[in-house]
């Protein structure tokens, strides 16, 4: 009896330290990494980093102005491009759809965002570069477009229904129509999860490579318009971590510590846009 | 009707309050309109897939009388009062035969959203829109393309609602700073907005507690000249306080329907008597 509960107790705190250990793994990897990036890219950012043109090869300094540029306008792209047929194609999924259909879409969705971002990258290559010829700010942006679609569909679906289906009978009742409906109640009630998802979508995207090699690909001055290859920051930090020279690592490393930190960002500002809670009452 | 319970006491509260309300009292509310008939259900059968869940109900709603229907959970009540502004079609796998009339015009010939804007509906649970209070009353009208002035429109249906004196300072503070009650009483101006003809109330009360019920109650006597109300309601004394006829369901079925001083002192069906004397239910 007493041998049973000792190793009863045993097995609890052994379990408990278990478990507890793994967290502490996971989240010390996130600071093992910022840690490592502010140690090593921190020396090496300055305003000029922010404000000028990579140096040539063997001059000291320079910046990647053009890649963080060229990310922005990248995401800017994405966004246009992916936002609205994820935003539509959830609404869809939520409001309209029967039952094959939407298991059909959902199934798909899911596949498409285990698709490698490899994959991906080759898609928008033969899609886009392929035709015209030529690399280009557009393709680069359409690749990462596409894989915005997948999440932002999945998490406009899910939080368009958790908008109780009393504040839809309420606007039935007053002679909407399906459509009025979702877009003057569900749609405003549900806005802060949507907006929530795609700004985390985006944020996963800024950090996406493959995909931008063979469309953007890359540009050491800076890309007028949409139809020039582009630089970007994930393309120039594995361009640099690559390179032969001593002062591309550590310009990488700085690189690396920008990307990270927008992500990083607005991660906090969304989440912290999020918890001010939902625009509904919950139930 | 005479009444032999000490309920219509509310009446004459409710009449002394409201002071612009004299108005309103048209001649139709006493004689001639106490027999026109606003809605009429002819032999309706509902269905929820397999479940028969309305046995061949018919049953009349007087032109600017309180209709109360009561009866023990899942009777059919609420089922019943959905169908008359066609709110069972958000549901799949519904069905309903039979015949509702509108002013004698059967409503499944109607234009869905045309037959909401004249029969509106007030739920159980109060269900502002995450919106403000203005932008509550004024959304059935924005939806519907309101031609006037927007403003005298959400006052006057805040003012029907006895809600405008709370809130006449407030009117952009979001909805949900509204407790309970005024939440409801909300719900009610939100309806009331789009002027129907006919209003179902879906235990209104059921969420409130018994001063929230009490101003429920009296609005319910005030829009009686103006209005045709419905109520489904679980509380039997509630019926007998608000309604002019009440309709007792039990198990899809409509037992009785008859005026309700008549039903609660002398009810016809020995299942009524039970039920109303706490027998059961």
């Amino acid at each position: 009896m007493s041998a049973r509960l000792i190793w009863r107790k045993s097995l609890n705190v052994f379990m408990l330290s278990l478990t507890g250990l793994c967290a502490l793994l996971t989240v010390s990897a996130l600071f093992f990494i910022l840690g490592y990036l502010i140690w090593n890219g921190g020396k090496d950012l300055s305003w000029s980093f922010f404000t000028h043109l990579p140096a040539p090869v063997g001059e000291v300094g320079g910046g990647m102005a053009n890649a963080i540029v060229g990310s922005l306008k990248l995401l800017l792209l994405a966004a246009l491009f992916g936002v609205p047929i994820g935003l539509l194609g959830g609404v869809y999924l939520a409001e309209f759809g029967g039952r094959t259909v939407p298991f059909l879409v959902r199934y798909t969705a899911d596949l498409m965002n285990g698709v490698p971002s490899i994959v991906m990258g080759i898609f928008a290559y033969a899609l886009v570069v392929m035709p015209m010829h030529h690399f280009s700010t557009l393709a680069g942006g359409i690749a990462l477009g596409i894989m915005v679609i997948p999440t932002v569909l999945r998490n406009t679906e899910s939080f368009l229904r958790d908008v109780p289906r009393s504040l839809r009978e309420g606007s039935f009742a007053l002679g909407a129509n399906k459509w009025r409906m979702v877009a003057t109640v569900v749609l405003p009630a549900a806005s802060r999860g949507i907006l929530t998802g795609v700004l985390l979508a985006l944020a996963r995207v800024a950090g996406e490579t493959a995909p931008l090699i063979f469309t953007a690909f890359g540009n050491r001055y800076w890309s007028p318009g949409w139809m020039q290859p582009t630089s970007s920051l994930p393309v120039i930090i594995y361009t640099y971590a690559t390179g032969p020279y001593e002062d591309w690592h550590r310009q990488a490393w700085a690189a690396g510590l920008v990307l990270l930190g927008l992500v990083l960002v607005t991660n906090i500002l969304v989440r912290a846009f999020l918890t001010r809670g939902t625009a509904y009452e919950r139930t | 009707m005479s009444s032999a319970f000490p309920l219509m006491a509310n009446s004459g509260v409710s009449a002394a309050t409201s002071t612009d309300k004299t108005s309103a009292h048209t001649p139709t509310m006493s004689t001639s309109g106490a027999n026109t008939l606003r809605m009429k259900v002819t032999k309706l059968n509902f269905y929820y897939g397999k479940n028969h869940a309305l046995h061949n109900v018919s049953m009349d709603v007087a032109t600017n009388k309180v209709t109360a229907m009561i009866g023990p959970s899942g009777c059919g009540k609420s089922t019943l009062l959905r169908t008359l502004n066609r709110m069972h079609e958000t549901l799949r796998h519904t069905r309903l035969e039979g015949e509702i009339a509108l002013d004698g015009v059967n409503i499944l010939t109607l234009d869905v959203t045309k037959l909401r804007r004249m029969v509106g509906m007030v739920f159980q649970k109060p269900n502002p829109f995450p919106k403000s209070i203005y932008e509550n009353v004024a959304y059935g009208l924005r939806i519907n393309g309101h031609a006037g002035r927007l403003d005298d429109a959400v006052e006057k249906s805040l003012r029907r609602a006895a809600l405008w004196d709370e809130v006449k300072d407030k009117l952009h503070k979001s909805a949900y700073a509204l407790s309970g009650g005024q939440q409801q009483r909300l719900c009610i101006a939100r309806a009331l907005a789009v002027d129907p003809e006919v209003l179902l109330l879906d235990e209104p009360c059921s969420a409130l507690d018994p001063v929230n019920t009490a101003k429920i109650e009296e609005l319910l006597f005030e829009l009686k000249p103006t209005c045709t109300l419905v109520i489904v309601t679980h509380n039997m004394q509630q019926a007998a306080r608000v309604s002019d006829s009440t309709a007792f369901m039990l198990n899809g079925d409509l037992i009785e329907f008859s005026p309700t001083g008549h039903m609660f002192t002398t009810p016809s069906d020995p299942r009524t008597e039970a039920y109303i004397t706490g027998r059961f239910g």
